[in-house]
């Protein structure tokens, strides 16, 4: 059963996302591990970057002339000096939809 | 010191600017799933009780693909395992509550409401109610992803395709990150992260997301040896 299945699915993600925090007091983790612990945005968020960027659809690589690495690129530049989230998503899609739309049509 | 409904607002406000891609990648989410031949309702009950993403699609395109329920819950496990080291960070903000309120407020515990909250908390640690900023990015999310994903379910993809819109989601990340690309560590911390994600990505259910931030992980305790 397809309901069931996402019951399960629900209960797993709660745990993911309890565990740590119910369970784990700050005794139990070091100085080393905090200082390593300082580093999970950066370790972490760059795996959803990467493939939303580099992987099409169908799991395979895309060209490198691919629009989305402009886009991309773009949005880290209006990123890092705007420092305004809605500046560098619309800069990436505004860039992005630019060469679809007008430069590769 | 900020009120709890100061916090609270403050962290809708720092969350808020993600919506620009959260809630189209909510509607695509929704559409999908009836697109892939399920329910309207199951669809929306993942909402309620996944409440995780990216998770959802791949559990309906693994089930609507012929893989087992085992493989299809295995597989949002793996991806959501992620909220692990959220966890592991936020605990030490979040260690003044009771049991029951950590039990709560880890519900509301995702990506971007992660990002926004840590970065607050980073820098106002001797505030009393800082777990009010965490429910209020939580409770943002949560609210405008069961309107986003209702929506995609009951009008279809009005989303046109052609748009690409699910390119939001990295862009929105990396509006997250962007700043700590000033800090060489981090980068290296990132470009080990990302390459790795590209290598392991065909690695069985979608682990290369909790692969990655493994390695690079590893890189970064490498590093904080190295700076000493």
């Amino acid at each position: 059963m397809t309901l069931t299945s996402i019951i399960f699915a629900g209960i797993l993600t709660y745990f993911t996302r309890m565990t740590m925090i119910a369970l784990i007091s700050r005794d139990m983790l070091g100085d080393k591990i905090k200082a390593v612990l300082e580093y999970v945005p950066s370790a972490v968020f760059p795996a959803i970057i990467f493939p939303g960027i580099f992987i099409n659809d169908f799991g395979t690589f895309i060209e490198m002339n691919d629009p989305k690495i402009f886009g991309a690129l773009v949005a880290v530049i209006v990123g890092y000096f705007s420092k305004n989230i809605i500046a560098t998503i619309s800069a990436g899609l505004v860039s992005y939809w630019f060469l679809i739309f007008v430069v590769f049509n | 010191m900020l009120t709890k409904k100061q916090l609270f607002t403050r962290g809708m406000l720092d969350i808020s600017p993600h919506m620009l891609s959260v809630i189209p990648f909510g509607i695509i989410c929704g559409a999908i799933g009836v697109e892939l031949g399920f329910h309207p309702y199951l669809v929306y009950v993942m909402s309620f009780i996944i409440f995780g993403g990216a998770s959802q699609i791949v559990f309906l395109q693994l089930l609507s693909g012929g893989a087992s329920s085992l493989v299809a819950v295995a597989s949002v496990g793996i991806i959501n395992s992620r909220h692990l080291l959220y966890g592991a960070v936020l605990s030490e903000y979040l260690e003044k509550l009771s049991f029951i309120k950590k039990l709560l407020i880890s519900y509301v515990v995702v990506d971007q409401g992660f990002a926004e909250s840590n970065k607050f908390f980073k820098k106002n640690r001797s505030e009393e109610f800082l777990h009010y900023h965490l429910i209020g990015t939580g409770c943002t999310m949560w609210v405008c992803w069961q309107i986003a994903t209702l929506s995609g379910i009951v009008l279809g993809s009005f989303v046109p395709e052609e748009l690409g819109l699910k390119f939001a989601i990295p862009l929105t990340f990396i509006a997250i990150v962007v700043q700590d690309l000033k800090k060489l560590d981090h980068v290296i911390v990132m470009i080990t992260c990302g390459l790795s994600s590209l290598l392991f990505f065909d690695a069985p259910f979608k682990s290369y997301i909790i692969i990655s931030p493994v390695i690079a992980l590893f890189v970064a305790a490498l590093l904080l040896r190295l700076k000493k």
